[in-house]
């Protein structure tokens, strides 16, 4: 019954909820397209010290450890309300698993092999982009899959900002008790992480290079 | 080939150099094994020579350039480099783990797949199975004889190699040693080879350098080394079975005798050494053997007498 009023809702409003589908999809693809292109560069960076990499860890687990609506609550006296200052919390969400992955995955890279390589006449960069980036890919894009959840579930709480959103019609259906508009923002918001969680496993299985793919 | 000099390395912290003054050449087309205790410095010794260690002091000259003067890089890809545990890269095919080098240096893909398929022979592994095929799929064998094509791709003057046979179980590396000797045989390269197993020494080098504390204590043919040891810690590092150890470096047609009237019943192949004769002649209870060609014509005899004399006499012209 309520699942039929929900669809109601969307039919009388194709536009509110079209975009803010079309808000929460862009919101968390640009948070997640950030967070990679921080946090893969800093990773290769820091991997090669084993005490910055220490050091980065540790502050990207107590990153994690942090919940994403205090997250967001934080950005907020400092950037204010909108599109932005949610991005900007998205992507701060989305740093630690890729970071985290990145960094422990290029450090677990067999130092025989680098050896190996390194003796036969690879530059630094060769080794970094021929052997260590591909055999580390599978556990560095495990961790872009966790931070695409994070950032899709997460974008929810975008709305309590003023992200837009799907987290528009929970939060306005949990103010009005009107329990169909919860579900035109819960349902599809729920469907989107795990069809992100779905896409990036995909991705993980094809970018896995063929030697190293589990039989 | 290779001339090292006064070579000094301290690393950070360590009570004692890793290596401490060292002088040793090695000529072309030879095999130079570097063998001693661990922390005698023979690998610190092997790596600066193509510059994966930096010495602190002293010179190294690979055929006539001095390394410290040569980009690390280009000194490396001339150099052929083979470690104990390999290092395959696993998300590359057999091929092209082989290619590694020649697609460092540029060459283009019809001479890089014939040059692969050439070192897939030279090592005994069908190319056309194996050319596709991942590391993960090979034995450990099997893979190191990838490590010793892939070091051999660019055909380099020189390798260096490092234990290459020490992770493999004792049947097989008795194999891989006597492929890798059958290969060399033909590419005359100068090869300097780390390894702490002192029968593998003997049976792979031209010259042994004996190392302890980062010194030189002995550096001979494996004749001499066995023959005349410099010291006792040669001597108690060769072990005590040195009579026997001779024996194994002489082969049965260097040791040949007439045959007397009777042409005897057991015999031994030409290329079998003077060990495995004795162990035979124990094994049926006789004293003399026939030695056979490869075509099975008999050359002539070995006797227990003539064995015996063989581990007294001193020099190393026998091999």
């Amino acid at each position: 019954m309520l699942l039929v009023e929900a669809w109601q809702f969307i039919v009388a409003h194709p536009g509110r909820f079209f975009d803010a589908l079309a808000t929460h999809v862009a919101l968390s693809a640009a948070a997640l397209g950030l967070a990679i292109a921080i946090a893969l560069p800093v990773g290769v960076l820091l991997a090669d010290t084993r005490r910055a990499a220490l050091v980065a860890i540790t502050a990207a687990n107590i990153g994690r450890t942090l919940p994403s609506l205090a997250v967001l609550a934080l950005v907020m006296p400092v950037l204010g309300t909108g599109f932005v200052p949610s991005l900007f919390a998205l992507t701060l969400l989305a740093l630690p698993p890729i970071l985290i992955n990145t960094v422990t995955a290029l450090q677990q890279v067999d130092a025989d092999m680098v050896d190996a390589a390194r003796g036969m006449g690879m530059t630094r960069a060769q080794i970094m982009r021929k052997v260590e980036l591909p055999v580390a890919m599978p556990v560095i894009f495990a961790g872009i899959r966790t931070a695409a959840v994070q950032v899709v579930s997460g974008a929810v709480l975008a709305a309590y900002i003023g992200g837009g959103g799907l987290g528009d019609f929970i939060t306005s259906g949990i103010a009005m008790m009107a329990l169909p508009q919860l579900l035109v923002g819960a349902i599809p918001a729920t469907l989107l992480a795990i069809g992100a969680d779905r896409l990036f496993g995909h991705l993980q299985k094809i970018l896995t290079p063929a030697g190293m793919r589990p039989r | 080939m290779i001339e090292i000099r006064g070579l000094v390395k301290q690393f950070p912290g360590a009570a004692h150099p890793a290596v401490d003054h060292l002088t040793l050449s090695v000529s072309e087309g030879e095999v130079c094994v570097l063998i001693g205790p661990s922390g005698c410095g023979k690998t610190t010794t092997m790596r600066m020579i193509n510059r994966m260690v930096e010495p602190d002091a002293g010179s190294i000259m690979v055929a006539g350039r001095d390394v410290m003067q040569t980009d690390p890089v280009s000194l490396r890809r001339s150099i052929g480099y083979v470690i104990q545990q390999v290092g395959l890269f696993p998300h590359w095919s057999i091929a092209d783990n082989i290619a590694t080098v020649p697609k460092l240096l540029g060459w283009d893909a019809a001479r890089i797949a014939t040059r692969v398929d050439e070192l897939l022979d030279l090592i005994g592994m069908e190319p056309a199975t194996f050319r596709s095929r991942f590391p993960r799929e090979l034995s450990g064998g099997q893979k190191q004889r990838v490590g010793v094509a892939r070091a051999l791709a660019a055909d380099p003057p020189v390798m260096l190699m490092d234990e290459p046979f020490g992770a493999i179980d004792p049947i097989t590396r008795a194999r891989l040693q006597d492929e890798f000797l059958r290969i060399l045989r033909g590419l005359k390269k100068t090869i300097v080879f780390v390894t702490h197993d002192i029968d593998e020494a003997l049976k792979m080098g031209d010259r042994i350098a004996i190392l302890r504390d980062g010194a030189l204590v002995q550096y001979a043919t494996p004749e001499a080394i066995l023959a005349r040891p410099a010291n006792p810690f040669v001597e108690s590092f060769v072990g005590t079975d040195r009579a026997l150890k001779r024996l194994a470096l002489i082969r049965a047609d260097g040791a040949l005798e007439s045959l007397g009237a009777a042409v005897p019943v057991h015999a031994i192949g030409a290329r079998a050494n003077l060990r495995d004769a004795l162990a035979l002649m124990f094994e049926i209870d006789i004293d003399t053997l026939a030695v056979t060609g490869p075509d099975g014509a008999v050359l002539g005899a070995i006797t227990l007498a003539g064995i015996r004399a063989h581990t007294r006499s001193v020099d190393g012209t026998n091999r």
